[in-house]
Formats: C-alpha cells, structure tokens, sequence
C-alpha cells in the first residue's frame, strides 16, 4: 500500500521524531510512504488569519502537487496541516469560481480532489488488524489519556469522522496496543498553541491544566497527534515546574510512538529519547507463581 | 356557448405588471367570448355583482375570471355565477397573479402572457360539462387520539356538545405531560389539581368511552365515515373486576426492575403498576417484561391478594373497532433524549453535556418530578446521585433547539418559560440557593408571561447569563459547567451541584407511522402537517382530520388547549348537517374499457380505487375493473396519468379540456 505524505514544517524540525516514528511504523505495518515532491507551507498559523486567498493557495499547491504525483490520498500527520487542506481543499472545489482562482494564483490545474487523512484515518486506512497482528509488546499496563486538541476532528461538517465534542476514535487505536484508557475531561481544551509565541503565561496555564487533569483520572501517559499540542505538553513542562511547584515530569507521547513500541519499536529507534520528558515502557512486574 | 371573461386588476398585485384593459380588449375577440371587462377588485360586491348583471344581460353560459390563485377565490366567483344561474363548475380562473403579474416585471410579456393565460381558461371553459356536487352522511361520531391535556380538552368539548366520543390513550393512564408537571407558568398553580378533575370528568362523561391503554392501528374510510381499528393491549387484569384498591401493587414482590417512566427514571415502580395514585383509570397494569410469573410460572402474589380476583395472566390484546366522522389528533410530544447514543441518526446529541453519564445532569420533566409534591423526592429539592441538597443549580436553555448543527432548527418555544419557573421553584425551595440560567434570547411572549420571567431576576434572584455552555464534567464531587457570558464577553466557569437541561421538544417517535396509518401530512421532524399555517391552523390536509396540541409544533398547556377547543369546534361544524358536499372533482373509471391492470389502485395515494367485478344476470363474473370510491377520491388526478388506456377520467379536468388548452397556446 502505497500513501501519499505531506510532512509538514513541523516534521522537519521540532516534531522530527513525529516524522521518525511514523514513517517506522507504516513500514512495519507494511505499508509505505510517498512523500509529495517539493511540497510547501500548508498555510497554517499565520496564513489562514491573514489572508484568505493565501491560506487556500498555499495549502492548494500541495492538494494539487499530489495530484500530479497520481496519489488519491494523502496523510498529513499534523493536526494543523490536516485541518488546513481538508478545509481549504472543500472551499475551494466547492465553487467553480475558487477553484479557477486558486489556479490561476498557483498556476497549477487541480487536477482532481485528495482524500487527505488524519493520523487516526491512516490507521484506520491500514488496517487496525494489522496492528493487532504485528503486535509483539502488550502495553497492558500503560493508563494513556488520549489528547484530541482543537483541530484533529474538526470541523466536524467537513471531516466528517469523529464526534466533535465526544470523539473516540484516538481511544479505539490506543486499545489496540492493549494498554487501557483513561476517562477524563480535557481531550479537546486548548493547549494555547495559538499563542505559544506571544503570550507563554496563558500557554504554561493552559497545558498545565489539561496535564492535571490527565494525572487526576489516572493516566500515566498522555498521546497525542499533533505536534503543536507536544511542544506545548511536554517541551513546558520545565517551565510548568518553575511555575508551579508541585509539578511532576509527565510524558507525552506521539500515537505512533505508543504503537511503534506495542510493534517491538524500541524508543530510541522512535525517537523517544528527543522528549524533554523521558519515558521508557516498564514491563509489567511478573507475577511470582507463573515463573 | 356565449362566453365572459372578467379580468381582474386586484388593486395593483395584477393591475402593477398586467395591462388589464388590454388583456379584457384583447379576450373579446376570442372566439365565444360575449363580453370582456377588467375591474378593480373583482371579488368584492360591486365587482361579483358585475358579473352576477353580466351574465344575466348577456346570457352568458360560461365565465371566466382572471384574477389571483384559484385557492383564493375560486368558490367566491364560483357562488355569483351559481346565483345568476351558471353551474358553479363552468366558472374558469385564469392566474394572473401567482402565475404571473408576482413573478415578472416586464409588463408587455407578462400582459402577453396574461393572454394566453386567459385565452387557455376560455378554451377549456368551452369543454367543461356542468357537475354536481356529491353528497355523503356523517357518522356523528369524533375519535380522539391522545389522552393529554390536549385530547382530554377537544374530548369534553365535543362530548359536551351532545356527540359521542372515543377518547384512544396508548399509556395506562390519560394526563399526559401535564400530570407529570409539579406546577405551571405563569401563575404557579399545581398542574395535578387543574388537570385531575378534568381526567375525572373525561371518565365520567357518558357520551366519552375512554379506550386507554389503546393505540389506534388502522384507519379506513373518509370524512364523515372513519372506520378506525384500535388495539386494546393486555392489561393483564379484568378491567370489569378491578376496583383500583391497588393492593396488587403494593405487595408486588417486584422492586427495582423496572423504572417509573412516569417519575421520568428517577424511580422504580413494581410489575404490577399503576403509573400514578390519581390515574384514570385507576386500574393497573402488568408488564410481562419484569413479571415473575411471566418469567418462572411462580409467584402470583397479586392472584393471591386481589380479592376481585381480577388477575388475567393469560389476556390478549383485543382488536376494537369504531365508525367515526372525524379524528383528533392530539398525541402530544417528547424530550429530546441528549443520550450519547440517540435513537435516531438526525440527532447528534450533547454528550459533552454528561447527560445519562452523571446522575444530577438531569432534564426538564426530571426536574418537574422532583420539584413535584407527589415526586421522587415529595417535593423536596434533592438532586438524584445522593439525595444531598444541590446549592448551586445550572439551567441551560436550548440544548437541541435553535440548533442546526446538533439538533433542530426550530425554537421549542416553551422551555425559556419553564426554566425561569424552575429557577423559581428552585429557589422558592432552596432560599440559600444559587440558581444560573444560560440562555440565547428569552421568548416570553405572551399573557404574563415576560411579567413572569422578570419576576425569576428581579424577585428571586435568578441569575441569567446569556451565553452558551460548552461542556460540563464532574471534578471532586462538583459539576464544572463550562460557559460564555456574551454580554461581559468572558467565560464562565460554574462548579454546580445539579444541572437541568431544558432539551427541544420533539415529536413521538411513532409520529410518523401513525400519520401515515391515518393519511396526513407531517414536516421533516414527524410534527403533523397543518392544512393552512394561518388560516386553517388545526386541520389537517385530510378532510375530517384535525390537529391539536404539541404534535403538531411545541406549544405550552394554554396554547394546546385553546387548539383542542378549535379542533373540536371543527368536528362539530362537520356534525351540523346530516350529509356532507364534496367537490364532484373526483376520477371516474369507463368499465367498457378498463382492462383491470390495477395500475390505477398501485398509484392512488389516497386507496380510493376498489375492485368491482362486472357480473352477468347470473351472478358470473366477467370482468374485474377498477372503481373510485366518490368519497375517498381527492382528484389528484395519478390514476388519470398512469391508466394505460385511458379509461379513467378526472371530472372536470379531462382529456378533451386539457388538449384544448394546449391547443390554445
């Protein structure tokens, strides 16, 4: 199986172990990635706030660069990347006009619409039974809180994939690696990534919040999907412990480094090591009677 | 065949884009037109009598009139010429209104096209043969579907009037919502003492015969002759034999199987139940589902402690059936269950709301039963997860209505008024209470209402916050409802011991099923289909068929019984004469030609063509062919389009006058 990827800034720098342990696991998954050929901004942050047009034209460019590449679909491992091409895509092949705009802006023909997946969609793509079938390491013992964030299913009319305000689809691929998960309050607060540069009071506030509340309905670990949502969780959480005394290191996850490590992925080979909260699988102790 | 034509300016709806007088000059030189005027306002007295004076100077044998929709006017125009001596069904309209003069602005094409418009009702007019109406009997009889507030009103005013009445309730008991509610807006007198002697004297009523636990499952017939089948489910008790003493319920062994849907699940009722102590009739109910014996053969306690040994284990539904002239419907409607798993796929529900995930996220008729003196919690103000009382309430207005994205578009119009009074009933109770409402608008329109509402803020102290909630979840024992104040522009965080959930009304959920076993119409959320949304608001398409109460919008108690009142008043309309007119505009079947292929009977939307067979002197059967009931026929007009032979005539619209005015254009 082939898919086209759309990496992301992200992927290249800051998240390089999101792009590490992806690529990992599709291929032991036993599917493979087709990275879009000069591929650009999707248009997030700044973009899609101050120009409309820009934003659309941007993340149009890719839509239509994996077209030319002759991929139907498409996986952008970001949750910013994801929710800016799924939008823009539906705005502009939604009117004639736009798309005509769009092309003549990017003087490129849009030659057809791209399925363009989320990280849980490429699960789901792949095949949770092969997930299940390469797993060599039952995490039995892991208690993970899943973090949705703002834009990994929304908005919910266009992506049309998980319940916005209730989603449980992150949860339904955690359970595959065997660890359970936690019920709790915050999978969809904000982690103020909106405001990760100019105001890092509300962004330590904010992530501190939803750490607490991860600990506090007994998880052990929180995943993500998105790597603005991991720098703010784990890269503050330094910052968290300056501000708020009592707190203690939490590790925060990629969704794929948690199902790299139930396929025998070790965590240096995910990339795990690059956290600024370490983490290392514990075995579960083994009971003395079944030696 | 001498002509009229009478083009109509309708002040300036026709006259502002349709030369008139040009169209009245250019008419009288169709062929068999005697005369051709235009005039102001051809409905109004000097313009019916124009024509009444017309056609008698001319003698005219026809007419035809230019003017708005034949919806409007046509039996106005219809009625002069009859007085002058035309046959009511040789009156033509021309739209000139609708069809034409409202929906262009080019004044030349449109006066051209009021021509041929014109020119095409002479035409067929020249075809038209004289009809006369028809004639049915009434059977004086009304049905009444829904033992609400709404059925137990338009029951007792038409059984009032000196007419029978089946009043048909699918609960064990008639009340309704209304006996659930602990008191009402916005005067805060109980809803139990108003309604249950109203219930009583539905019960008593010698001219109501009360089929409760019944559920109507088949309708036959037409106005003035329904013949209705009705499905009285087991009881399960001797309904003769029963004295309501309620022994059986009390020593049920049966505890907390089966919730009380009548205390909305906030408690548990044994197998053997009546749904609540002042039920009509007082007669109980076993559920088999629940029922011991159903379950091992043993037990039969209540065989042991009735003395009217009125326990019937082995009672079947029984079919009934009843001959009525007309049908109430008055089946009431439901909360919108905020589940996270709604029944239905249009719902997409607030599970972030924790509504069934934790006990005291609770909804409106919840809340009225613990605000209830004969409640759960007898009145007192206890929230269900611990019986503790909640300091901090949160009411949230408008979960599932005014929502398109989640719920439905509509506003349930009565929950901003319930809210307030529960917020005042809240407080009322708990005077250290806080009580929050979060709202979009607040719709108090009516009498005291708005009076009422202010008396919530101002009297009591409600706090309203106008804003939306976007999640609540619980946190060390506390609901944390999460909100936005729009009017500070900040959000509000509320750590609250109970909230209430004023969810949407929505229609039953067998709405729709049951409409279609009557025949009419309902909208996209299953609430029936008024005839005219301002000028027949409770009937429905169907003739002898009304509408009253929530089933057919959400509307409050003094709303649905002011409906039922005029439903009823309709059914009597319909009881003042011994035999009813219908518009001969019915199809007609040639049996020489009806080959008796039955499309006909396929395509009816009504199940007005029957099979008649063609007998021979003898009693041999030659043929079968199709036959249109004259009282069911509606004159739609499928049959005609779809008989492959041609055999089947729509009166007044046949062939021959359709070709002509074709051929005129």
């Amino acid at each position: 199986m082939k898919l086209g990827y759309f990496p992301g800034c992200s992927q290249t720098g800051t998240a390089i172990e999101y792009d590490i342990s992806l690529r990992k696991v599709v291929d032991k998954l036993g599917a493979s990635l087709d990275e879009i050929k000069d591929w650009s901004c999707c248009g997030a942050t700044s973009a899609h706030v101050t120009n409309h047009k820009l934003a659309n034209a941007l993340a149009m460019r890719n839509i239509a660069l994996a077209g030319k590449q002759g991929l139907d679909e498409l996986v952008a491992p970001c949750a910013a990347c994801y929710n800016r091409l799924v939008v823009s895509q539906h705005d502009t092949l939604s009117r004639k006009e736009t798309k005509e705009e769009i092309e003549s802006i990017i003087e490129t023909k849009i030659e057809k619409e791209i399925k363009v997946m989320n990280l849980i969609e490429l699960f789901r793509k792949i095949g949770y039974d092969k997930i299940t079938a390469g797993k060599t390491k039952d995490l039995k013992n892991l208690n993970v809180a899943c973090y949705y964030g703002c834009l990994l299913v929304r908005p919910a009319d266009i992506t049309k994939f998980d319940d916005p305000e209730q989603p449980e689809s992150m949860e339904e691929v955690v359970k595959l690696t065997g660890a359970k998960t936690v019920d709790w309050n915050y999978k969809l607060e904000c982690c103020g990534a909106g405001h990760s540069l100019s105001r890092r009071d509300i962004v330590l506030d904010l992530s501190h919040k939803i750490i607490e509340d991860a600990k506090k309905n007994g998880a052990d670990v929180m995943v993500v999907a998105c790597p603005m949502c991991h720098t703010n969780l784990d890269m503050r959480q330094r910052a968290m412990k300056r501000e708020y005394k009592d707190h203690k290191d939490f590790p925060v996850l990629y969704l794929t480094e948690l199902i790299g490590l139930s396929l025998g992925l070790s965590e240096k080979e995910l990339g795990i090591d690059k956290h600024y909260i370490n983490f290392k699988y514990k075995e579960p102790a083994v009971e003395k009677a079944a030696i | 065949m001498k002509i009229g034509v009478f083009i109509c300016h309708c002040g300036e709806n026709i006259g502002r884009t349709v030369d008139c007088p040009r169209v009245a000059k250019a008419c009288a030189w169709f062929p068999g037109v005697a005369v051709s005027i235009d005039y102001k306002y051809m409905c109004s007295d000097p313009g019916q009598n124009m024509i009444k004076d017309e056609i008698r100077k001319h003698k005219l044998d026809a007419i035809v009139v230019g003017s708005c929709s034949p919806h409007m006017h046509e039996k106005t125009f219809r009625k002069a010429a009859v007085s002058a001596g035309i046959n009511p069904f040789l009156v033509e309209i021309a739209n000139l209104r609708e069809h034409c003069s409202w929906v262009h602005d080019d004044i030349d094409a449109a006066t051209d096209k009021a021509i041929e418009l014109t020119k095409m009702a002479v035409e067929k007019v020249k075809h038209n043969q004289p009809l006369t109406t028809i004639e049915v009997p009434v059977t004086k009889r009304t049905l009444v579907i829904g033992g609400g507030i709404a059925g137990i009103q338009a029951a007792l005013d038409v059984a009032n009037a000196g007419y029978e009445v089946v009043l048909v309730e699918k609960e064990p008991s008639i009340g309704g919502h209304m006996s659930q509610l602990s008191e009402t807006f916005p005067t805060l007198d109980c809803s139990q003492c108003i309604l249950t002697p109203r219930m009583v004297e539905v019960y008593q009523h010698p001219k109501i015969k009360l089929l409760s636990y019944s559920e109507v499952e088949k309708v036959e017939g037409f106005i003035g002759n329904f013949t209705v089948t009705i499905r009285k489910k087991a009881r399960h008790i001797d309904e003769t034999l029963c004295t309501g003493c309620g022994l059986c319920v009390t020593k049920c062994p049966v505890k907390k199987k089966a919730y009380n849907s009548f205390e909305e699940n906030l408690a548990y009722r044994p197998a053997v139940y009546v749904p609540f102590p002042q039920a009509v009739p007082n007669i109980p109910v076993i559920d088999e589902t629940v029922c011991t014996y159903y379950k091992t053969g043993k037990c039969q306690m209540c065989v042991k402690v009735c003395g009217r040994e009125a326990i019937r284990f082995e009672q079947q539904d029984t079919m009934v059936t009843e001959d009525v002239g007309a049908i109430i419907v008055a089946t009431g409607y439901k909360l919108y269950s905020i589940d996270r798993k709604p029944e239905d796929s249009m719902l997409k529900g607030y599970g972030e709301y924790g509504y069934g995930k934790y006990k005291d996220v609770i909804d409106g008729l919840q809340f009225e039963r613990i605000a209830s003196a004969s409640g759960p919690t007898e009145g007192e103000m206890k929230r269900p997860s611990d019986g503790k009382v909640p300091k901090k309430v949160v009411f949230i207005q408008c979960v599932g209505s005014r929502d398109e994205s989640k719920g439905f578009s509509y506003c349930s119009k009565i929950c901003c008024m319930y809210t307030a009074k529960h917020a005042m009933l809240y407080k009322h109770k708990v005077h250290d209470g806080e009580a929050y409402v979060f709202y979009m608008d607040i719709r108090s329109g009516g009498k005291m209402y708005e009076e009422f509402v202010r008396r919530a803020i101002e009297e009591d102290g409600v706090k309203y916050v106008r804003g939306r909630v976007s999640k609540i979840y619980e946190e060390n024992g506390k609901y944390i409802v999460k909100g936005e104040d729009t009017i500070a522009g900040m959000p509000v965080v509320i750590d609250a011991d109970m909230v209430v959930l004023a969810t949407a009304m929505i229609a039953q959920p067998e709405a729709s099923d049951l409409a279609q076993t009557i025949g009419i119409p309902y909208d996209k959320y299953g609430f029936y289909n008024e005839a005219h949304p301002k000028l027949r608001p409770v009937e429905s398409t169907t003739g002898g068929v009304f509408l009253a109460g929530a089933c057919q919008s959400p509307k409050d108690i003094p709303e649905s019984v002011a409906m039922a009142s005029a439903a009823a008043a309709k059914a009597l309309v319909l009881f003042g004469s011994d035999k009813l007119e219908r518009e001969p505009v019915i199809a007609k079947v040639n049996e020489a030609l009806c080959a008796g292929c039955f499309y006909c009977r396929k395509v009816c939307p009504y199940s007005a063509v029957e099979v008649r067979d063609i007998v021979t002197r003898d009693g041999v059967v030659l043929k079968q062919v199709a036959y249109v009931n004259e009282g069911l026929c509606q004159g739609c007009g499928t049959c005609t389009a779809t008989c492959p032979s041609k055999s089947i005539e729509l009166a007044g619209f046949n062939n021959e006058e359709i070709f002509a005015q074709i051929a005129a254009l």
